[in-house]
């Protein structure tokens, strides 16, 4: 059994690591060290504290964790990286479990104690959390079952909202917003209930007010996460990723564990810069992205001249043969159509032939923040080839030839041209500059937020109609 | 409908209406071809080539006016030609209206409707069909070929074991569609290409296409966007700089291409004789306005002749023509467009819808009345160029304000919230135990840390930082540790469970986070 003192030393060790491990993230190579730190930092944490003071129940748990890790080792293994975005998901639902489940023990463990305590019996020997309680003034008492509401309500709303989120991303669910009649009116409502069965519960109610707040929480999160959009995604992940953070935030101030707050802490601020981030590269407000759909026009949008003018691959090979230098620019139909391996080898194609080719990165691009680049690590394409929106939008005035691949509303020209746009101010990738715009496209629909793109009309733009991966593939055989 | 192609008969035409190609698109309309006998020979393509595209040959222009509902051709039709002309048939030709004003009237009076092709206007949707763009491109393309017949140097500069070549030097002068064909082609063989122009708003596309823009500093230059993108003529004293420029520029250059035009007018001197004597002997002057007059003094049309100085003036007429199969082919693609507009429901029924923009504006005499001129069409050719307006610098004085302003409303926001943080803070104090307020210092500098940490990495590694962030998140794990052994059964079923999927996170979120970065390779 370990000493108190050691479990600590081992909390801070991994806080310290934790931290690393995040800070790593900030170039390719020293994150394949940092991820390390993460792993033994983790493995200290857990290690210390199974051993320590107070720590019972082996025959229980340690097979539980070995049926876990198990899983663990056959998910990652088996993910696809294009399902990257619904293991994301699926992975913040358990937190967000775990945070109800422990956030009832608490209470369940301190209504034991405090039973215990009244009928006079010191005698038994409290173990484990307990044990915690059982040391407790009644001040400090309040404030953990203040710390059990919040773990339970925000781990409640993490759980299913995350499992919604993983339904949409893996095409279970519909991908549309979707509410019931009421719309935000019944959040509203739900979240008032919960904050009077809160105080009710706080002044003494039984464990039914909590069971029945983590179950309004439940609706919250279902409800929320259906109203809002498939191309929203990248912000309802980070927001969940943050929620899940703060729900174990919440569960160390119930534990008095001080690793978990940190922790937490950084997950959750992680989550709310991504969430930012992603919110800014639409020139949306948190607020209206969560409440979903787009804000409505300020006037009738501009009038779109010119036709859509269609090529054939054999087209789009002899502009790629006579260019020297290319910008690809992939979206969420690359993901769909699975092909990042066929956009990989075009590149090593077109790069053996000494021509330039880059690719430039919308933040929202894809379902998760940086889901294009884990997509195009994993075909082959070198990283330092692929750059964000920030380093290459300049730099297309001077390029042969972009392509467009399966990306709509990140390269809408009418985002900066026309200020009746529903997404006029947004940040887009100004593909329309460069020489020779090729658009590789399903059909002739809209994007994701309904919008004529008048990219498509003008007159350096070419449209390769079909299916992403077959367009490329049948484009590999007539480039030299 | 039948659509017929005769055999041009002006002297020295080589070019054809209809091509084998075009016929099998024009029949995919519902449409039927006929030609007549010969008539693309001197393009290139026999009467097999025809017949094997599903074209009925007919013998004798006699024959085909009288067949053809619809007479597809290349120039205006001859004072004969106007005479097969009957009411209800259909003429598409460059007719060249506001300076064949007698030939339109016995077209109207015969009753049938004549389609201009150089009256197409141009606006985007038109491009497909515009015959002036595709003859001007031939005719800029063989422009440079003619001068480097003439020329006695090689156009590429090389270095070789005979000594060392100079680049040929070019100049052209107008950069329409033509002017950038010769750009294009001179610059490709390998001369150096300059190019003048007055419409400065060019300059971009001269240069796209690899030449150097010769740069007229004036105040009040042309924008050539509210004349649908042509020319129109100078002031006197824009003039005198003009040729000045080009005063500076004739002892330098080897070859001149001037392809200066003014829709409706002669084309200007710009290339005068003066310029011409200071021109090294050898050197080479293509003038593609030869037909209107020409740019050059000396030009003679439709004839080469050299100077005292043995400068070599090329005034031919016939460049589209010199290239009879190219041309053909890319007008009768234009005609073929034009007939796809003019058959909506590509059921093989000609609609002359006189609403649509571009029918209307080709259309010349449409059921004996005289259509032309057009109205202006209601889409406008070129977006006009918004006048740039020019950022005012701001004064040092002016910046400092700005930067002082913009500090103190930072200073003024971040003291605020500050203030609104401690009194939060100190409410919080009020009630809650010394033991919260001390995991509550540790939450809120982690939030710090987390905050400086975060916002260091890098975009394109979002997702392993999910990845990451998820599995260390699943440090919940201790939470459900410290529970398990309690000694309520329920307490210690929820706690193992949590403990179960907590793990599932910690293990999953790693290993995919390493799969994720191991993928991501350097060049």
């Amino acid at each position: 059994m370990l000493s108190q003192g050691l479990v600590s030393a081992a909390a801070v060790a991994a806080s310290v690591l934790f931290i690393l491990s995040l800070g790593g993230l900030s170039n390719q190579e020293k994150a394949k060290r940092a991820v390390w730190y993460g792993i033994v930092g983790m493995g200290l944490a857990v290690v210390f504290t199974m051993f320590g003071p107070n720590v019972g129940g082996y025959w229980w748990m340690i097979p539980m964790m070995v049926i876990g890790a198990g899983i663990g080792v056959y998910l990652a293994k088996k993910v696809d990286m294009t399902e990257m975005p619904q293991l994301v998901a699926a992975l913040h639902s358990f937190v967000g479990l775990a945070a109800v489940f422990i956030g009832f023990n608490a209470d369940l463990e301190r209504r034991r104690v405090m039973a215990a305590q009244l009928a006079g019996d010191v005698s038994e020997r409290f173990s484990a959390f307990a044990a915690l309680v059982a040391e407790k003034t009644p001040a400090e008492l309040t404030f953990l079952q203040v710390e059990v509401v919040l773990g339970v309500f925000i781990g409640a709303v993490t759980f299913t909202g995350s499992v919604i989120a993983f339904g949409k991303l893996a095409g279970k669910v519909d991908g549309k917003p979707r509410q019931l009649p009421g719309g935000h009116l019944l959040n509203a409502a739900a979240a008032i209930v919960s904050l009077l069965l809160a105080i009710a519960y706080l002044n003494g109610a039984g464990f039914w007010t909590l069971l029945l707040l983590a179950l309004l929480a439940f609706f919250i999160g279902y409800h929320l996460i259906m109203g809002i959009g498939g191309a929203d995604m990248p912000v309802v992940v980070s927001m969940l990723n943050s929620y899940s953070g703060w729900a174990a935030a919440a569960i160390g101030f119930t534990l008095s564990n001080d690793l978990l707050i940190v922790t937490g802490a950084l997950v959750g601020s992680s989550g709310a810069i991504l969430s930012y981030i992603m919110c800014k590269a639409m020139n949306r407000n948190f607020v209206n992205v969560i409440l979903g759909g787009f804000g409505g026009s300020k006037g009738p949008a501009a009038e779109i001249e010119g036709e859509q003018v269609a090529i054939d691959t054999s087209g789009v090979a002899s502009a790629l043969n006579e260019a020297d230098s290319v910008i690809i620019v992939p979206g969420y139909g690359m993901a769909v159509a699975q092909a990042q391996n066929a956009v990989s080898e075009l590149t090593r194609k077109l790069r053996a032939a000494g021509k330039t080719v880059r690719f430039g990165i919308h933040p929202v691009a894809g379902r998760l923040p940086g889901h294009m680049n884990v997509l195009l690590a994993e075909a082959k394409v070198p990283y330092d080839i692929v750059l964000e929106m920030d380093e290459i939008n300049d730099d297309f005035a001077e390029t042969d030839v972009v392509i467009v691949i399966g990306s709509n509303d990140i390269v809408n020209p009418a985002a900066e041209e026309d200020p009746n746009s529903p997404i006029a101010g947004m940040p887009v990738l100004k593909v329309w500059e460069a020489k020779n715009v090729f658009v590789c496209k399903r059909g002739q629909g809209t994007g994701y937020s309904g919008i004529e793109n008048p990219l498509f009309f003008k007159e350096n733009t070419r449209m390769l109609y079909g299916d992403a991966k077959s367009s490329i593939d049948a484009l590999l055989p007539m480039v030299d | 409908m039948k659509i017929g192609a005769p055999k041009e008969r002006a002297q020295g035409e080589a070019r054809v209406a209809l091509t084998p190609e075009s016929a099998q698109h024009i029949q995919k309309l519902g449409h039927t071809c006929v030609i007549e006998s010969g008539a693309g020979l001197a393009a290139g393509f026999d009467d097999a080539a025809y017949r094997d595209a599903g074209v009925e040959i007919v013998e004798g222009a006699d024959a085909l006016w009288s067949t053809a509902e619809v007479v597809i051709k290349v120039r205006e039709p001859s004072e004969e030609e106007v005479g097969y002309l009957r009411e209800g048939q259909t003429l598409i030709a460059f007719f060249w209206p506001a300076q064949n004003e007698a030939l339109l009237e016995r077209c109207k009076a015969t009753g049938a409707t004549v389609i201009a092709m150089d009256m197409v206007p141009r606006i985007s949707r038109a491009q497909k069909m515009d015959a002036l763009s595709s003859t001007a491109n031939i005719a800029g393309y063989r422009a440079v070929i003619e001068a480097g017949n003439q020329f006695g140097r090689f156009f590429t500069g090389q270095v070789t074991a005979a000594g060392k070549v100079p680049p040929a030097k070019v100049l052209v002068v107008g950069a329409g569609v033509a002017g950038l064909a010769a750009i294009g082609t001179a610059t490709s063989l390998g001369a150096v290409v300059r190019a003048f122009d007055v419409r400065p708003e060019v300059a971009e596309q001269i240069e796209s296409m690899g030449a150097e823009f010769l740069f007229l500093d004036f105040e009040d230059s042309q924008d050539g966007s509210g004349t649908g993108g042509y020319a129109a003529p100078s002031s006197p004293e824009f003039r005198e700089k003009q040729l000045a420029l080009f005063r500076e520029q004739a002892p330098e250059v080897d070859i001149v291409i001037t392809t200066a035009l003014i829709p409706g007018k002669p084309a200007p001197k710009l290339w005068l004789e003066d310029m011409v004597h200071a021109m090294k002997p050898g050197s080479v002057i293509v003038d593609l306005a030869a037909e209107k007059g020409g740019n050059c003094d000396l030009t003679v049309p439709d004839q080469r002749i050299v100077t005292d100085n043995g400068v070599i003036v090329v005034g031919y007429t016939d460049f589209p023509s010199r290239m009879a199969t190219q041309a053909s082919l890319l007008y009768a693609t234009n005609i073929r467009h034009m007939l796809t507009d003019l058959t909506p429901e590509k059921d093989g029924v000609i609609v002359h819808d006189m609403e649509d923009d571009v029918i209307r504006g080709a259309t010349v005499t449409h059921q004996g009345e005289i259509t032309f001129p057009p109205p202006p069409p209601k889409v406008k050719a070129i977006g006009q160029s918004a006048p740039k307006e020019k950022p005012k610098e701001p004064t040092p004085e002016e910046k400092k304000a700005a930067e002082h302003a913009a500090f103190l409303a930072q200073t003024k926001r971040q003291v605020g919230m500050l203030v609104a943080g401690g009194a939060v803070m100190g409410l919080l104090g009020l009630v809650a135990p010394a033991s919260f307020m001390q995991h509550f210092i540790v939450f809120v500098l982690a939030c710090f840390v987390g905050f400086q940490v975060i916002w260091n990495v890098s975009h394109s590694l979002h997702t392993p930082l999910m990845a990451v962030t998820n599995a260390i998140s699943g440090i919940i794990v201790l939470g459900a540790v410290l529970q398990v052994g309690s000694g309520s059964f329920l307490v210690g079923l929820l706690a193992g469970i949590s403990v179960l999927i907590a793990t599932i996170n910690i293990v999953g979120g790693f290993l995919v986070t390493r799969r994720m970065l191991a993928m991501f390779q350097k060049s």
